[in-house]
């Protein structure tokens, strides 16, 4: 019995190891190689809280083994035996104490990046707006600055902060690219904001995080980060040589389904504004938008008299 | 009336449900015919208001469904092992993980703790029964009967497939239409009634129940986490049972409570939800957290260290958990400032969680530490708690979290604190009180292969889990492709999980085993007193009579049992003359089950939305509660010749060390 035990030990030990030296590329665990400020900012508090962390784990794990041996009930051990021994308040106090102090110095650094979160990551680019709709289930992109919209991709400038507005016209989803940085919910009825930038070329791996159904698991998108100028030539490609959505379009698009990617050289006048109103955006005016200074919030906001 | 539809088809799996469930019914019916046991059946279990049988019934009931939820992530694991899968389909895949997560917090974790607070917190106060023992009987019953509801969907009409939350609008009748989501509805709704009630019974039990000499500083210490879950469960049932009924309303009635459309708001739903949800995962631990306190002392042979501390960090979950509940959705869209006070709040309470695991090692400290099931299970406990605490308060951090949330990191934290503290906690009460409520330990050498099998297969199920929340994963998708799976690392992850949960599948098998085998073979307690405990549930015989304490015990201090025996060692101890006089106990009732019963008509009913069925359901309850109010014969006397029969033949057996005089 205790040799299968010892044996047991060892192969879930053996298994720890291994699993640790398949994971050593990090390039797979893309949250925590980010590509951009936002996610970077992420990253840094990540690695902060796992510091922090560690200072309390790891030595009351030892301190745990420790008193689990020496305090064994084993005939002939000569520790120190107090049956009565049951306070001690400057201990307490010490255990007190340390935890507050970590949440303290964590709570400070995690109010610090919240607030910068709702911030375009740098300050003296004309940031880029990218409407994003879920539908069931398959993501729109619309760009109101340049006129065109995609499907399950979306083309970005990098080293320009990216305004993300989202909402959504099927159950509520979540936007998430992890190199780029967090995610935010899309809603029916609401529009919310998301800044994120793309400081390096690529295409990123982007997918819905909150359950909406069925074709829920297909939900997966790209982003595709190119410089400036390849972003220009991109929308004016589009422009050119793809098909316009049409209102019919649409509403064939936002049918129950899973589609590919998708280009377009148009998109009807005002369509994200549109859904939003239509899943009954009259809560419009108490949306909370990361980017204060959206043209496109305000436009609507007082275009919508309910 | 539609009943196209009305039985679940088209799957292999579920017609072999079908027949298994329509064989183990036919087998129960005749073998209880054959016995001639239905008078038994109807005198001792379904009519008994007796917390220690109750207790009893919430067990098996919990293990029962521990098995349920299991086999769900069992499948959903195989569903996951490989890529492109084809094992389940997306809407059969959704239904499993919805009726994983519900049954695993309300219908598994719920009853598991309802079944502690009833083997033990009578026993350890030096009660007789709870406050209110019919009540007690209607709060089991109305947990079994929506379990039954709940489970009854997966052969009948289809489970619901939206979540274990229930997230509108995907829950409304336009994204889910049909009775699955009304089973879940209902089922949750029933034996939610049941467990506010419990909470009330439990609250009342401890504060007017306690032997007249007992303090309330004199308190066990899980006799306290019942009652600081017991508060939140007062503070936050009420939430879960309004909630569900707009929902209902907006279901049924063509209400808008939560659709943006009319005017309603799908984050109200939200919001309600989690502030039953949140409290409701403190609610489950809390308990966990007292059964390690008393384990702990037993095994360490000492005093409790810090017991003020202990009961102040208990009593300060459970008031910190009403203040944490958007910590569920930073990512919503809610104000930064919002966002700062729920992410503090959330760090915040696991200060005095940290606490009590400093407690505990110092209650070890100067020790003799007996490495039991009970402790092994502790000692499990900490080193699992410590990560899944740690990562709780990593996810705390409300910009981290915009990139853990819903991902697969967040899964393997929830099932770190909810299986490492909640499951390996109740554990450690099982085998803790196991000798006390049936007269036998539990096997030790299956228990160790029990254990370690469910150590191993935890680790290696969960920590991939991690990886994977960072390599992109989100949670509920039913495949992924191969791209995914080989060229984003997906694949070797989740198969190693998948590996995982079945090594822990196999731990839970060994457990079952080891309870049937110890049944026949267990070593038999005649003494009591199986641990050497300190509390005075060990004062009396394993099992209890009915009566529990022939005579109410007299406390003095912390750990009376302890101290008594202290006296007894003495070597001119003479116990008191013991003076029987009538124990006055409540009678048996049938009412709470068939009150019972006819909810499950009316919860089945507006499932289908069936009205009149489920009107005529809500009728015979109104019937049931009309007549039991005008019941006055509730209670009796056990007459003083008989307590001493009893006490004789409980005593006589073996070298039970009190004798009466």
């Amino acid at each position: 019995m205790n040799k299968w035990i010892q044996y047991s030990k060892y192969s879930f030990f053996s298994l720890l190891v291994a699993m640790l030296v398949t994971g050593c590329d990090r390039s797979k665990y893309i949250v925590l190689d980010p590509k951009g400020p936002v996610g970077q900012q992420e990253l840094d508090l990540i690695i902060i809280s796992v510091i922090l962390c560690a200072i309390i784990i790891i030595p009351v794990t030892a301190i745990f083994v420790y008193i689990l041996i020496r305090f064994r009930d084993k005939p002939g051990n000569n520790a120190p035996y107090q049956p009565e021994w049951q306070d001690s308040k400057v201990l307490e106090i010490v255990w007190w104490g340390i935890p507050v102090v970590i949440v303290a110095i964590l709570g400070v650094y995690t109010a610090k990046t919240t607030i910068n979160l709702t911030k375009p990551p740098v300050k003296d680019v004309k940031p880029v707006v990218v409407q994003v709709t879920s539908l069931d289930w398959k993501w729109l992109f619309t760009y109101p600055g340049q006129k065109v919209a995609t499907v399950n991709y979306a083309v970005i400038p990098t080293g320009v902060p990216i305004q993300f507005v989202l909402t959504s016209d099927a159950p509520m989803n979540s936007f998430w690219v992890p190199q780029l940085g967090g995610q935010e919910y899309t809603m029916p009825g609401m529009s919310m904001g998301l800044w994120l930038q793309a400081d390096k070329p690529g295409n990123y791996f982007g997918s819905g995080a909150n359950f909406t159904g069925r074709g829920f698991a297909h939900m997966q998108f790209r982003v595709k980060a190119v410089s400036q100028a390849d972003f220009n030539l991109w929308a004016a490609g589009l422009k050119k040589s793809s098909p316009a959505l049409t209102k019919a379009g649409y509403g064939d698009l936002s049918k129950p389904g899973n589609v590919k990617e998708l280009s377009f050289s148009s998109y009807p006048k005002n369509l994200y504004e549109n859904i939003v109103n239509k899943n009954g955006g009259i809560y419009y005016h108490h949306m909370h938008n990361m980017g204060d200074s959206m043209e496109m919030q305000k436009t609507t906001m007082h275009k919508h008299n309910h | 009336m539609n009943t196209s539809g009305f039985f679940v088809t088209g799957d292999p799996m579920i017609y072999g449900a079908d027949v298994s469930i329509v064989l183990a019914t036919v087998a129960i019916i005749a073998s209880l015919t054959y016995l001639k046991k239905w008078g038994w059946l109807w005198k001792e279990w379904l009519t008994t208001v007796d917390h220690k049988k109750i207790g009893i019934m919430y067990l098996l009931s919990a293990l029962l469904m521990l098995f349920r939820g299991g086999v769900d992530a069992i499948l959903m694991r195989l569903q996951l092992a490989v890529p492109n899968n084809r094992f389940l389909a997306s809407d059969h895949y959704n239904e499993i993980f919805t009726t994983h997560g519900t049954i695993m917090i309300l219908f598994m974790a719920m009853p598991f703790m309802f079944a502690l607070f009833n083997m033990v917190v009578p026993l350890q106060i030096g009660a007789r029964d709870v406050a209110y023992p019919a009540l007690n009987a209607i709060s089991f019953w109305f947990f079994f009967i929506g379990a039954m509801l709940f489970n009854l969907s997966f052969v009948i009409g289809g489970s619901a497939d939206s979540g274990w939350l229930a997230y509108p609008p995907l829950s409304e009748d336009q994204f889910s239409p049909g009775p699955g989501q009304n089973f879940w509805i209902w089922g949750i709704q029933i034996s939610g009634i049941g467990s506010l009630a419990t909470g009330i019974n439990f609250i009342v039990t401890i504060l007017k129940m306690r032997t007249p000499s007992m303090r309330l500083r004199d308190m066990p210490l899980f006799t306290w986490s019942v009652l600081s879950s017991s508060i939140a469960i007062l503070g936050v049932f009420p939430i879960l049972t309004v909630a569900l009924i707009m929902l209902t309303i907006d279901r049924l009635f063509g209400g808008h409570f939560f659709t943006m459309d009319a005017g309603g708001n799908p984050m109200m739903w939200v919001n309600l939800i989690w502030m039953w949800g949140h409290p409701e995962v403190y609610i489950v631990v809390l308990p966990a957290f007292g059964v390690f306190s008393e384990v702990v002392a037993t095994f360490s042979k000492k005093h409790i260290f810090g017991y003020a501390s202990m009961v102040f960090s208990m009593i300060a979950i459970a008031v910190v958990s009403y203040y944490t509940w958007v910590h569920h959705f930073f990512t919503m869209g809610a104000g930064a400032d919002v966002n700062i006070v729920f992410a503090i709040c959330t760090m915040i309470i696991a200060i005095p969680t940290g606490v009590k695991v400093f407690n505990w090692l110092f209650t070890m400290y100067r020790g003799r530490i007996r490495l039991t099931q009970p402790m092994l299970w502790f000692c499990a406990f900490v080193p699992c708690f410590l990560v899944g605490g740690a990562t709780g308060v990593m996810l705390a951090a409300a910009p981290a979290d915009y990139q853990y949330h819903n991902s697969y990191f967040l899964i393997a934290h929830f099932h770190q604190v909810l299986i490492g503290g909640v499951v390996f906690g109740y554990l450690a009460g099982l085998y803790y009180w196991w000798p006390k409520l049936f007269g036998f330990k539990l096997n030790d050498r299956l228990g160790q292969w029990g254990f370690w099998l469910w150590q191993i297969g935890f680790y290696v199920c969960f920590m991939p889990q991690y990886a994977l929340g960072f390599m992109g994963m989100t949670r509920r998708i039913y495949t992924y492709n191969q791209s995914a799976g080989w060229n984003m690392g997906w694949a070797p992850l989740n198969f190693i999980s998948s590996v995982g949960a079945f090594i822990m599948g196999l731990g839970f098998i060994f457990q079952v085993w080891q309870i049937l085998y110890s049944i026949k073979h267990g070593e038999r307690d005649t003494t009591g007193d199986a641990w050497d405990g300190r509390t005075l549930e060990w004062s009396i015989p394993s099992p209890p009579p009915a009566y529990n304490f022939a005579v109410l015990p007299v406390v003095h201090g912390r750990d009376a049992w302890w101290h008594q025996k202290e006296e007894m060692r003495i070597e001119d101890y003479k116990p008191d003359p013991v003076k029987y006089e009538p124990i006055h106990m409540p009678k048996n009732t049938g009412i709470p089950f068939i009150m019972s019963c006819f909810f499950f008509v009316a919860g089945f009913g507006f499932t289908f939305e069936w009205y009149w069925m489920g009107i005529i359901g809500l009728i015979g309850v109104a019937i049931t509660l009309f007549i039991r109010s005008f019941q006055y014969d509730t209670d009796f006397y056990i007459p003083v010749d008989e307590i001493e029969r009893t006490e004789k033949d409980l005593r006589s057996h073996g070298s039970f060390h009190r004798t009466a005089t």
